[in-house]
């Protein structure tokens, strides 16, 4: 029978979960930087503490709690191997701690030191976001593994070697100062929104696990923006993605249907959220520098104008994608400048810009590029061409809503 | 590396789509198989009539039976398949999610094991 006890350990063991898991694995694995012996430990932690709480109550500060007893498990692993001078430091360290009231100790926030470290230049590119969900979030590889299309397995390996690079390497959690700051920052920003990205490209309420995966995102990016609050591309990236949360329902009609953005209710956009972002936004532009997640929250927020103006602003958006185009060269914001230059020169000069990266083997697989080109070419009245390219689209995507949409395009040719 | 993407679907559901839904169906999958050709990717697939018209053959004691119907008889049933030669699991995977069969279906991917490789 269910509890509320039970319900109420439950409630506890998640909320510790959510809000101090990366915490207590900063912590745990600080002097060691072994992240998997620490997230091991950790697990055994919230076990003991669903087998615990419900029968003796949840305790006063449930952090601590689980930090005594993921410390206690670490200490027991650790004697039964033979251990490094580092290693065994740290755990005489964490003994002599032992020693203290837990109820009054106050786990330092060394959350920034491990998304930095996560997204350190001797990490794969691609493991760097699944390592940030796992070891700051504590989601398990098989759910990450579905959100980037990989299989469980590979991911496994992937997350673990990635650890013991950690481990071995010695990359340490201490966040860099100064100019190595700036430098090793969009890193970190790159995997978080990597992350918001899994999570958004899949349809509305179809997978709960991923829909999530947008919203822990959005947290991390919080997180990064409360604890670096002068640096203006962690506010620009929390701005961005806000800005496309606000639209998250205004993606799908009634009946499940794809509505593409220039088509949606802006009544169903979250008003709220928008202006969220806006102030972040602000607050970014104020900053000193600028860069590429500042300038995607502007086109955003270039979008966001069409709830009021009724049009989006087009002119400020192939501005903005010019910037992007500069700095970053890559072929999606080239494609992106080419769709705002179509809305405001017409199709055929868009068709032109498009035809620039047209040879642009990044592309070739990228649905947006063809369902773009299509749109224009039948805009132009080119339909052979466009059907082509509908089909070539349709080939590609996998979102069943948007494929059927594609199909609706191609067929009112 | 050679991947086969095997579509297993409940072919009763495709019976109760109308006409231009069906149609719509088949025209994803044509589309799908013409993005495989594009990429260079592609180095084989077909649709499989549905397990009713299946024929098993088999060799017990020295004789030989033939069995009406399928090896196995379930509800999401082999429908199609498609071979493509992608460098990697990660490659095979992404093709797989693009299939239709994804979305009405389950698509199962594995690698093919060539004759003389360990």
């Amino acid at each position: 029978m269910r509890t509320d006890a039970v319900t109420a350990a439950e409630e506890a063991a998640e909320d510790a979960a959510r809000h101090s898991y990366g915490k207590l694995v900063a912590f745990l694995a600080a002097r060691t930087r072994d992240v998997a012996g620490a997230e091991d430990a950790l697990s055994e932690a919230f076990a003991a503490a669903l087998a615990d709480w419900p029968r003796h109550g949840v305790p006063r500060t449930p952090d601590a709690w689980l930090l005594t007893v993921a410390r206690r498990k670490l200490i027991d692993a650790g004697r039964q191997r033979r251990l490094d001078g580092d290693a065994s430091a740290h755990l005489a360290w964490l003994e002599e701690l032992k020693a203290g009231d837990d109820g009054d100790t106050t786990i330092p926030d060394g959350r920034l030191g491990l998304l930095f470290a996560c997204a350190h230049p001797g990490i794969d590119r691609g493991v760097r976001a699944p390592l940030m969900l796992q070891a700051v979030l504590g989601f398990d590889a098989a759910t990450i593994a579905s959100a980037f299309l990989v299989a469980p397995a590979t991911m496994g390996q992937r997350l673990s070697r990635a650890k013991t690079k950690i481990r071995q390497a010695g990359i340490g959690f201490e966040v860099p100062e100064g100019a190595a700051l700036r430098e090793r920052l969009p890193d970190v920003l790159d995997a978080i929104y990597a992350a918001y990205a899994e999570g958004w490209s899949d349809p509305q309420g179809a997978d709960a696990r991923r829909r999530n995966l947008a919203d822990e995102a959005i947290w991390l990016g919080r997180l990064l923006a409360s604890l670096l609050p002068d640096e203006g591309e962690a506010l620009g990236l929390l701005s961005l993605m806000l800005h496309a949360h606000a639209r998250r329902d205004a993606r799908r009609g009634e009946s499940g249907d794809y509505v593409p953005l220039d088509a949606q209710d802006t009544a169903r956009w979250d008003v709220g959220m928008i202006e969220e972002a806006e102030a972040l936004l602000a607050r970014a532009n104020a900053c000193e520098g600028g860069g590429r997640y500042q300038l995607e929250a502007a086109v955003q927020s270039a979008h966001a104008v069409r709830r009021r103006a009724g049009r989006a602003d087009w002119h400020a958006i192939g501005q903005l994608y010019d910037a992007l185009c500069a700095l970053t060269g890559s072929p999606v914001a080239a494609l992106n400048r080419a769709v705002a230059i179509a809305h405001t020169q017409g199709p055929q000069a868009g068709l032109l810009a498009l035809d620039d990266i047209a040879g642009d083997t990044r592309l070739a697989d990228y649905q947006p590029y063809w369902a773009a080109r299509a749109e224009l070419l039948a805009r132009t009245g080119a339909r052979q061409a466009a059907a082509e390219a509908y089909r070539q689209a349709i080939g590609l995507e996998s979102d069943p809503a948007v494929r059927r949409f594609l199909q609706q395009r191609a067929a009112a040719l | 590396m050679e991947y086969l993407l095997l579509v297993y679907s409940d072919n009763k559901q495709f019976d109760t789509l109308t006409p231009a839904q069906q149609a719509e169906g088949l025209a994803a999958y044509g589309a799908y198989a013409e993005a495989l050709q594009k990429a260079g990717v592609m180095r084989g697939g077909n649709r499989l009539r549905p397990q009713e018209t299946a024929t098993t053959v088999r060799m017990r004691s020295g004789k030989t039976e033939v069995l009406n119907g399928p090896y196995a008889e379930t509800r999401e049933q082999l429908g199609g398949y498609f071979l493509i030669d992608v460098p990697n699991l990660d490659a095979a995977l992404s093709w797989a999610s693009r299939c239709p069969g994804a979305s009405h279906g389950t698509m199962e991917v594995r690698p093919v094991w060539a004759m003389g490789e360990n």
